[in-house]
């Protein structure tokens, strides 16, 4: 198995309810607390695992926003992995899920410095390295019912832009959005082959562009518009 | 690349500390440090080893969790830093026994002795190549990743134990014309090394923000970080310098850890005085280690991790 997310940038609508969710449920979660630093004062900041960019793709009239939720990837060749001294980071062979374990770091950062994506943050406060966990606690957790056993960041979204699945099997949901819109992967150049995908946007003109159209005269329009308001 | 101060005091201190042992014990193997007695080699070897000891020591500082540290020792298969840890722990025993058999014998190096003694050189030279390759061994920072890291750290590191070892000679009243000609040697092979390193990491060529953000050729910019202060991310790996700063510690760098130690040496070798002598000697390691510490944090200042081009760096 090759649990993780594809996730659609042409819905995602960045409204950071994923990242919310995501707070939400991990600090209390077995990875918790995900330490806020200053959480009322000037900078509040803290621990966090999942985190929306905005930005702009290409120039006036061809300009399109995308919003990026970013999370841990879980890597097939995870460098974030190898470099651990101490054996705390981990990949599942049963699921492909990225974990450390929380008994074992020493806080060196050298993980979140191997890691391209920024997956990783180190809680100064706990002084361990914290991370996604593709909701390890909820998607095996029994008590729940069937159609809540998926990561918090996917129940919660509003858009439906994140999807969970299996991207080992090809007949499942994850395997055949990535086939049928394209999805890429972040920076595949350095051989990390992240399990997360991403769909493009869907290529819509996004105003109308048509030039040098003129309207047609006044008494037309009136005719067009009286044949559509008269119900026969 | 934040540059912490104590792995940047770590890497010049433990480098120069092992670049003096190898060098000791690399000539005491040949048949003896020309110039020093039993008396110096095993000083040199006690200031080398008091010097990587100080290093690792720091090392520890920078850890958030340093009661995990004991577990550092067990990923040796795939860990760069496990393997530097592991490598400089097994030097310890190995540079006493070598100390203890040339108290012993007074230098005389039998068999056994000469083992032990290749056994110290090439576990400190593995210590110091462990430690550039935990930096080349990241994909994530095209300024690290590359083969010139190693280098640039052995090198330094035996540079600076020539200079180190030069001045020990002197001190102890010796005439020093093997460790400075081999010292002059090796600031230069080291200067080379870094000026081609400069050269190299000169241009951008690292990953671009349109693989990061999407695959498509069109022009891609931040909006929205989607967060109102730093980050862990932004305050590791964010940091960036003004290029006037940078360009003035390279100056530093130059001169000061090559071109004035270089000219101090070549002004020892040619006086008699013997009060000049150790002036010169003394001067030119603390000039080193001055430059060594500006190389050592333009090294973390210049390195551009690719997480920055999420937050709309272009390329890294």
């Amino acid at each position: 198995m090759k649990l993780g997310l594809v996730i659609d940038t042409d819905t995602c609508v960045g409204c950071h309810a994923c990242v919310v969710a995501c707070k939400q449920w991990n600090t209390s979660g077995t990875l918790g607390p995900l330490t806020d630093y200053q959480p009322y004062g000037k900078e509040p900041s803290g621990v966090a695992f999942n985190r929306v960019r905005t930005y702009e793709v290409d120039t006036y009239p061809n300009n399109k926003t995308i919003n990026m939720p970013m999370s841990c990837m879980h890597c097939e060749t995870a460098d974030c992995v190898t470099v651990c001294p101490t054996g705390a980071s981990f990949k599942r062979a049963e699921d492909g899920i990225v974990l450390v374990d929380q008994d074992k770091c020493m806080g060196c950062n050298l993980c979140a410095w191997a890691c391209p994506y920024g997956a990783r943050e180190l809680d100064e406060a706990v002084g361990t390295m914290k991370k996604c966990t593709l909701c390890v606690d909820r998607i095996y957790d029994e008590q729940l019912p069937e159609a809540e056993r998926q990561p918090a960041c996917v129940i919660t979204c509003p858009t439906s832009a994140r999807t969970f699945g299996d991207l080992d099997d090809p007949d499942s949901q994850v395997s055949r959005l990535v086939r049928e819109r394209n999805g890429y992967q972040s920076m595949p150049e350095l051989g990390y082959n992240p399990v997360n995908h991403y769909l493009p946007p869907r290529h819509k003109p996004h105003a109308e562009t048509t030039p040098g159209a003129s309207l047609p005269s006044l008494t037309e329009r009136f005719k067009s518009w009286l044949d559509k308001a008269v119900v026969r | 690349m934040h540059p912490a101060l104590s792995v940047i005091f770590f890497t010049v201190v433990s480098g120069a500390g092992f670049g003096l042992v190898i060098l000791t014990t690399g000539l005491g193997v040949l048949g003896g440090v020309p110039g020093l007695g039993a008396n110096g080699i095993l000083t040199a070897l006690l200031v080398g080893v008091a010097l990587a000891t100080a290093g690792l020591m720091a090392s520890t500082l920078h850890l958030a969790n340093p009661k995990n540290a004991w577990r550092a020792f067990f990923r040796f298969r795939t860990s760069w830093l496990s393997r530097e840890a592991v490598f400089s722990v097994l030097f310890y025993p190995c540079v006493a026994l070598y100390m203890l058999g040339l108290w012993r014998t007074g230098g005389a190096h039998g068999v056994g002795l000469t083992l032990v003694g290749l056994l110290v050189l090439l576990l400190a030279l593995a210590t110091v190549f462990a430690t550039g390759m935990i930096y080349a061994s990241l994909r994530t920072i095209p300024q690290w990743n590359s083969p010139l890291v190693p280098t640039n750290y052995l090198l330094l590191s035996l540079a600076s134990g020539a200079v180190l070892l030069t001045g020990l000679t002197v001190a102890f009243g010796e005439p020093p014309a093997v460790a400075a000609t081999l010292a002059l040697v090796l600031l230069v092979t080291a200067a080379m090394a870094k000026a081609v390193y400069y050269f190299w990491i000169g241009k951008p060529q690292g990953p671009t923000i349109n693989t990061a953000v999407g695959p498509t050729r069109a022009r891609i910019k931040i909006l929205e970080s989607g967060q109102s202060s730093d980050s862990f991310l932004n305050r590791e790996f964010s940091y960036e310098a003004a290029a006037e700063r940078i360009l003035r510690l390279r100056l530093v760098v130059y001169l000061c850890a090559f071109l004035l130690p270089f000219v101090l040496l070549v002004l020892l070798l040619g006086t008699d005085g013997a009060a000049l002598s150790l002036a010169l000697a003394l001067v030119a390691p603390v000039l080193l280690m001055v430059g060594l510490l500006a190389e050592r944090w333009l090294f973390f200042a210049e390195a551009r991790h690719v997480v920055n081009l999420f937050y709309g760096r272009q390329q890294c």
